[in-house]
């Protein structure tokens, strides 16, 4: 993982600048996306007006939202507002939209985030340790903690769990994000499907490495079995693995609509949630393009990290 | 004299020389050592058959409200009776029924979603290997795109967009997990392309039609079902979370997602109204799991070679 | 000279799904110091895995070393190599057995640097420091014919041609001059011109490191400049053992006979016919208790049909395994 050479700090500045233009684009594709997403059905007043709005009231809303000038130049104007950090206002608290999204930010990212950590202490461990001994009797266990935690529906698991834990015995509270031991349970049910997954990737991935003839080398040049297992399979698996972190960690941000509903807690799902319910689309729509630019900069830090590890990812074409 | 004892160099149970017999053997003996593939076999066989024969497994329609008989606990509860062995939801309809007809709507939007995300994503992924350069980059960039975001929150958008129907549901999700088909389908196409068998057979002159069906398709085959089985569990999660928020099938239609929904408001009073939905879609993700990872082993060479 | 390495009925089998391979069939012979050993045989005869089972190097389910004895010189005495635990198996290798393996694309890490992976075993063998190591590394690579070694210690495998990362296995393989270099294919997967030179230069570090070799190639061409000994290996058993000049000259085994009528001669443009020989490997997974080349033996007789033949010396420093020269013994 050594840059030591200046050769090498340059390639590396390179490939940097190329994902970050690279992430630009794909931020620009997601308002793009965003954008015709909502005029997927044509005028998108029909979407956000109740039905029993009369015609003048659609035609003031319809005005009032420039839904009535052409689509590019809706669409210039619009980016230009966001530009500017003006995401519209949301229908149901007639406040900025973006503010409201910011002020949801921390509780999802503290949820996703002990979550990931939960599932990168429990999974990558279990999983190293089941592919280094496969067919035993931890190994057995570890892929059957993995596959229940795919297998089952998490947000429901968490309705059992507060059923139990919280109503029922009382552990934990049942809402909300007031007491630190609150984040636990949303935490832990939100962060098994990935575990699962990081799990078996880890798993595979001692396997695979394990049987390159690079560790066979390693072995035959007589090291400690301590530094071929980390010096050689881990660093390999971790290479692997850390692209998937970023993608799973993004997954768990959008997954987070139904856990934090579940568990009312007070971060982003939790709002698209309920402006799904309201039909909120202004809001609706931030929330949708400012995650999404969050895993954006996280797969460009993802792909920081892999350079790091792989010099043939920093060198390639 | 001719030696007729050969080394089999394949490990692809799609080669063309060994009988059928043979193969059949050995994916008996295949299923016999990751025996517990077998309930993966069993649980996905059971639910089809409880999708396919609904109207005659159940006693009651799924539908018919019957008030009197209103939130019912399970049997082996008291208060509860086998004439309705799940309990009853809080319209008086029969559990029972309802899930067994769940089983037709999780598994039929999973099917026909995951066959049309894969016949959009094996098309073009193979189109954008196959011809490479510019159309490679035109095809790929909006599947990168795609791939790279947050999946569930695009599907609540659009679903929420386009509003409750059946249609709309298999519409979207076959839409939306196309890219990944795409991609896999690409990346087993660039690699088998770049193989020394295909090599010799292009230069030996073969149509590229020859090439496709020889050599490309039946090594598509094992990572294609692979991907179709674990998205058919992925997708049966995603329609429950979406009935759970409710935006996946309209409420006429009685879908795990929709029931869990439903049964939400009554967890601490009624709480088999969401347990039975639940255990129902774990079941299910289990079972399809489970196949999916024998049939990824299977069809993998390198964790099935263990001779050298 | 004094044997270092003793090999005595090696048996290894394979338990695949579908049945079980008979790898190596009972293989017994000896290396003695600075002595260069050839293994010669098709694919599958056995003779790499024989050489990965001496040091434990096979995976170890499905590989199974049913029996046999590898005694290996130490300065007490011999030790069975099969029998070791990991501790002072792990001494051994790379510190008095060195390996230099065929494919030198994928038998290096890829993401350490060529640096990295030679100061490793010279750190863990030879008790260096981290800078002692380095300067051992340069020293080595410039041995081994790596220009600008300095350049080359930091750059990664893909940085480096296939020629030249063979050389930094090479480099890696001999930095603690262990006593044995058991060198598996290590030309096979280079062109013509560079095998050559990778040729010269083992012949060089060979008489300045005064160490045995075990050289493992289905290229006679090859084992002609470089072999004092040849074994020559056919489903899983040593069928012929000689010197090189004897084997050249005067090759027993049918099988022996057909590998070098096989191969083209400068000289003989037309003269001979290439004899191919015909038929293919046998499949491993059939016990038998006949000769494993009868099928494709064109001087097959009945004999060859009722027993294993076992190895005979016919004379001094020639056996060989085969019916058609029983009568022939000399002991």
């Amino acid at each position: 993982m050594k840059i030591k050479t200046n050769l090498d700090k340059f390639i590396m500045l390179k490939y940097l600048v190329t994902k970050l233009f690279q992430s630009i684009i794909l931020a620009l594709g997601v308002l793009l996306l965003a954008f015709l997403m909502i005029r997927m059905t044509g005028d998108p007043t029909s979407l956000m007006l109740s039905r029993n709005a009369s015609a003048e009231e659609r035609a003031a809303f319809r005005a009032s939202m420039g839904f009535d000038k052409p689509l590019s130049v809706q669409f210039i104007n619009w980016i230009r507002n966001v530009f500017r950090g003006d995401f519209g206002n949301s229908l149901h608290f007639k406040e900025s939209a973006l503010d409201l999204v910011v002020q949801r930010l921390p509780a999802t990212i503290k949820l996703a985030g002990i979550g990931l950590l939960m599932a990168v202490i429990i999974g990558i461990p279990l999983g190293f340790w089941g592919g280094l001994k496969s067919g035993s009797i931890p190994d057995t266990i570890g892929r059957l903690i993995a596959l229940m935690g795919q297998s089952i529906p998490n947000f429901w698991l968490g309705l059992i769990l507060i059923l139990i834990f919280a109503q029922r015995l009382g552990w934990f509270p049942v809402f909300g994000n007031d007491e630190p031991k609150a984040v636990i349970l949303p935490a832990f049910v939100l962060c098994l499907p990935v575990m699962g997954e990081l799990l078996r990737l880890t798993r595979s991935a001692v396997l695979e490495v394990h049987n390159e003839d690079f560790v066979r080398t390693a072995w035959s040049k007589g090291l400690y079995r301590r530094t071929i297992y980390i010096n050689h399979i881990l660093t390999n698996v971790f290479i692997t693995l850390i692209s998937v972190i970023g993608v799973e960690f993004g997954y768990m941000l959008g997954g987070s609509i139904y856990i934090e509903t579940v568990f009312s807690w007070p971060g982003m799902g939790q709002l698209i949630g309920q402006a799904l319910g309201w039909r909120d689309y202004p809001l609706i729509q931030t929330i949708v393009i400012f995650t999404s630019i969050v895993v954006i900069l996280l797969n460009l830090l993802t792909d920081i990290i892999y350079a790091l590890l792989d010099p043939r990812i920093r060198y390639a074409k | 004299m001719q030696n007729k004892y050969t080394i089999t160099t394949s490990d692809s149970l799609l080669d063309l020389q060994i009988s059928l017999w043979d193969k059949i053997k050995r994916i008996v003996r295949l299923l016999w050592r990751d025996r517990i593939a077998i309930f993966g076999l069993l649980i996905f066989m059971s639910v089809v058959f409880a999708a396919v024969f609904a109207p005659w497994l159940t006693p009651y329609q799924p539908l018919s409200q019957n008030l009197y008989a209103s939130k019912l606990p399970p049997a082996w509860i008291k208060g509860g009776s086998w004439d309705h062995p799940f309990g009853t939801d809080n319209l008086g309809r029969d559990m029972f029924s309802r899930i067994i007809y769940g089983a037709r709507v999780s598994l039929g939007v999973s099917f026909v979603g995951a066959l049309i995300a894969a016949t959009i994503g094996v098309f073009l992924g193979s189109l954008a290997a196959f011809i490479g350069g510019r159309v490679d980059e035109i095809i790929m960039a909006p599947i990168n795109l795609v791939l790279s975001l947050p999946y569930l929150l695009f599907v609540v958008f659009i679903a929420s967009v386009l509003g409750r129907s059946l249609i709309n549901v298999i519409l979207i999700f076959g839409v939306t997990n196309s890219p990944i088909f795409a991609r896999v389908t690409r990346g087993e196409v660039l690699r088998i392309r770049q193989s020394a068998y295909v090599e010799s057979a292009i230069s030996a002159g073969a149509g590229w039609l020859r090439i496709l069906i020889i050599h490309i398709l039946p090594n598509l085959v094992g990572p294609l079902v692979t991907l179709i089985s674990f998205q058919i569990s992925a997708m049966i999660f995603y329609e429950s979370g979406l009935g759970f928020i409710g935006l996946s099938v309209p409420p006429t239609i009685p879908s795990w997602g929709n029931m869990l929904a439903e049964g939400r408001r009554y967890l601490t009073s009624y709480p088999w109204l969401t347990t039975f939905p639940g255990l129902a879609i774990m079941y299910t993700s289990l079972g399809m799991n489970l196949l999916g990872d024998w049939i990824r082993d299977i069809s993998d060479p390198r964790i099935r070679r263990a001779r050298r | 000279m004094s044997t270092i390495l003793d090999v005595k009925d090696l048996v290894v089998k394979f338990d695949t799904i579908d049945g079980i391979v008979n790898a190596v069939n009972g293989i017994s012979f000896h290396l003695d110091e600075g002595e260069t050993l050839a293994i010669v045989g098709e694919s599958g005869s056995g003779k790499t895995v024989s050489m990965l089972s001496l040091l434990g190097l096979l995976p170890s389910p499905p590989a199974r070393i049913e029996q046999g004895k590898a005694l290996f010189k130490q300065k007490e005495g011999y030790i069975d190599l099969l029998k070791q635990n990991y501790h002072i198996l792990s001494d051994i290798r790379g510190g008095e057995i060195g390996f230099i393996f065929q494919d030198p694309v994928t038998s290096l890490n890829p993401i350490l640097t060529i640096g990295q992976q030679i100061t490793e075993t010279i750190i863990r063998h030879l008790g260096k420091s981290r800078n002692e190591a380095r300067f051992l590394a340069f020293e080595l690579l410039e041995k081994v014919g790596i220009a600008n070694p300095i350049v080359r210690f930091k750059q990664y495998p893909f940085q480096l041609s296939g020629g030249m990362r063979q050389r930094v296995m090479i480099a890696i393989a001999v930095a603690c001059n262990p006593k044995i270099v058991i060198a598996d294919e290590p030309t096979t997967a280079l062109d013509v011109t560079i095998q050559a030179q990778i040729i010269e230069l083992f012949k060089q570090l060979r008489e300045t490191l005064h160490m045995a070799t075990i050289w493992i190639s289905h290229d006679l061409g090859v084992v002609a400049t470089l072999a004092d000994r040849v074994l020559v290996m056919y489903g899983g058993r040593i069928v012929e053992s000689a010197k090189v000049e004897d084997l050249y000259e005067k090759p027993l085994h049918p099988y022996t006979i057909g590998l070098i009528g096989a191969v083209p001669g400068i000289n003989s443009r037309g003269s001979k016919k290439l004899i191919s020989i015909p038929g293919s490997p046998p499949d491993l997974m059939i016990p038998i208790n006949h000769c494993p080349f009868a099928w494709r033996c064109n001087e097959v007789e009945a004999k060859c049909w009722e027993n294993i033949p076992t190895l005979h010396q016919i004379e001094e420093d020639h056996e060989v395994a085969c019916f058609l020269h029983e009568s022939a013994k000399v002991y």
